[in-house]
This record gives structure tokens, sequence and C-alpha cells, in this order.
């Protein structure tokens, strides 16, 4: 049985999903999923809402931000500013 | 002659074949190519606003911080460290000048990324519900940006620009804690604290239609 509490295993859910763990406490974590089924639902409902982010693209930006952004690297790029 | 050089500078756009040398593209524009820096810009342009878009929270500001971070990295190139990543430095300029902006915004109230916040974990009641497998189908696609930017926005600054930074535009840990010159450990408990938070929001959209009995923890 784990002797992990729910409450120390989402201190460790960020670490987990990031496979930034130890592997004993890996092998603990895992133990601890497989018998309590609301640390079950937090890995798949936090896994779920990763993955629905990562697959969303930056908007394009509209054609007048755009323009006027030009504009303004434009006139900055023309007056040779780099250093 | 003005508009045509914009037209130049707007044709050098992000279709046609980028760059693979990141390097190469800065040290020609330190050298004053114009379009080598368009290109950067074309490459950075949409997650620069994004991410200032969700730290002020404000079009218009948004927008400010999008050309002044561009003209400011554009002034420093030469500053910028070879061994850093471009991206991560871009940030680092656009999230200052983003706090300037929330600062003048919300005068009497500092703004800061760097504070210690109370991550409090062990104190929130968490909706604990199955979610369909593939949630997104049951929304379109217009309406799942709406739900998950209007999720990101309802978070503090403090955890929504650690949330976009780590999860959204993937930067490491490490780069994270660079950009936003905070420590570490301050990345890692405000991005589990925005991750959990961000689950709870997401769950009533998302929790199987079934699955109505709630628990706990």
């Amino acid at each position: 049985m784990s002797l992990l509490t729910c409450d120390r295993f989402l201190q460790e859910l960020s670490d987990y999903l990031d496979e930034d763990v130890r592997e004993d406490l890996r092998r603990e974590l895992e133990k601890h999923i497989a018998e309590c089924p609301n640390c079950w639902v937090m890995v798949d409902t936090t896994k779920k809402t990763l993955k629905i982010y990562k697959e969303l693209e930056p908007e394009p930006l509209p054609e007048d931000l755009k323009q006027r952004l030009m504009t303004a690297l434009q006139s900055k790029m023309g007056s040779g500013t780099a250093s | 002659m003005k508009v045509k050089a914009i037209q130049i500078l707007m044709a050098t756009s992000s279709t046609q074949p980028a760059f693979s040398d990141e390097a190469a593209l800065i040290a020609r524009a330190r050298t004053g190519d114009a379009a080598a820096f368009t290109q950067l810009v074309n490459r950075y342009e949409r997650k620069i606003y994004r991410l200032a878009r969700h730290i002020t929270q404000n079009d218009e500001d948004a927008e400010d911080v999008l050309q002044d971070a561009f003209l400011k990295a554009y002034q420093h190139l030469g500053e910028f460290q070879e061994q850093s990543k471009f991206y991560t430095w871009l940030v680092r300029i656009a999230v200052n000048e983003s706090l300037m902006r929330l600062r003048k915004r919300k005068p009497g109230r500092f703004v800061s990324l760097d504070e210690t916040v109370d991550t409090g974990e062990e104190t929130v009641a968490r909706e604990i519900a199955v979610w369909d497998d593939n949630p997104e189908q049951r929304y379109s696609r217009e309406e799942m940006r709406q739900i998950l930017m209007q999720a990101v926005d309802s978070l503090s600054p403090i955890f929504r620009t650690v949330f976009i930074l780590r999860d959204v535009d993937e930067l490491s840990t490490e780069e994270t804690a660079k950009a936003l010159n905070i420590s570490i450990p301050a990345v890692k408990s405000r991005l589990l604290r925005a991750r959990l938070e961000l689950r709870d929001r997401l769950t009533r959209f998302f929790k199987r239609k079934a699955d109505d009995v709630f628990a706990y923890m």
C-alpha cells in the first residue's frame, strides 16, 4: 500500500508530469495513482489540460496591428540604431 | 517610399523558408540588415503579442509592448549574449515592458513577478470528475480558444505568466526562471498552482456528461 498522502501526491504532480522526479519517488507516485481513484483523475485531467494548451497555436496578428508594428520598426531601423 | 519599405518588410513573411541558423540572422541584424531582423520579428511576433496580452489583459497595452519589445531588442542587439536563446532574451524584455504598463494602469499597486507567494495547495478544495477522452471535440475551435483564454486570464499575473511560458510556449524551467528573473523553485511552485487552477476551471466544460458526482480532496 502507498505511504503517500494525496496532499503530498499533489505537491509532486507537476514534477511527475514533467518527468522530473527521482526513480524511487516516481515508483511511489505511480503506486499511489494505481490505488487512489481521485489522484488518478487528477493526473488524467491535468495531463489533458496541458495537452489542450500545447495544441493551441497563437493567432496571427490582425493585419492593421501588423502594419503598425512594421511601420514602427521601419522608422527605427531606417535610422540605423541597432548596436 | 515609406509604404514601399513597409511592404518589403511585410513581404519577408514567415511563409518564406526560415533561416535554420538563428545566430546568422542575429549577426546580420546587428549589421543593420532590416530583412534579417524582420525575419526574427515574424518568427516571434505572435508569441510575444500573446504573452503581452495575457500579462496586461489589455489590447492597447499589448500592442505597445509588442512594438517596444522589438524596438528595444533591435536597439540592444549588441548586448544579447550569444550563449542564451534569443527568444528567452526577447521574453524578458517583453515581460518587463508588460509589467511597466500594468504598474502604470494600476498605480499604487506594485506589480512584481518575483514576490513570494503562498501557493497554498493544501487549502484548496478540488473538483474530481472524469473528463471526456477528447474534450476538445465538444466545442468549435473558436469556442475552445475562448474557454482556454478566459481560464488563463482568470489566473493572477504571477501564475499565468509562468504557465504561458512553460506550458504554452514550452520554455524549459530554467529558461522560464531566467526570463522572469525568479528562482527555479518559484517557477515550479507557480506552475503547479497554475496547472491545478486551470484544471479546476476547465473541469466544468470538459467533464464527462454522466459524471456528475463530485468528490472533494
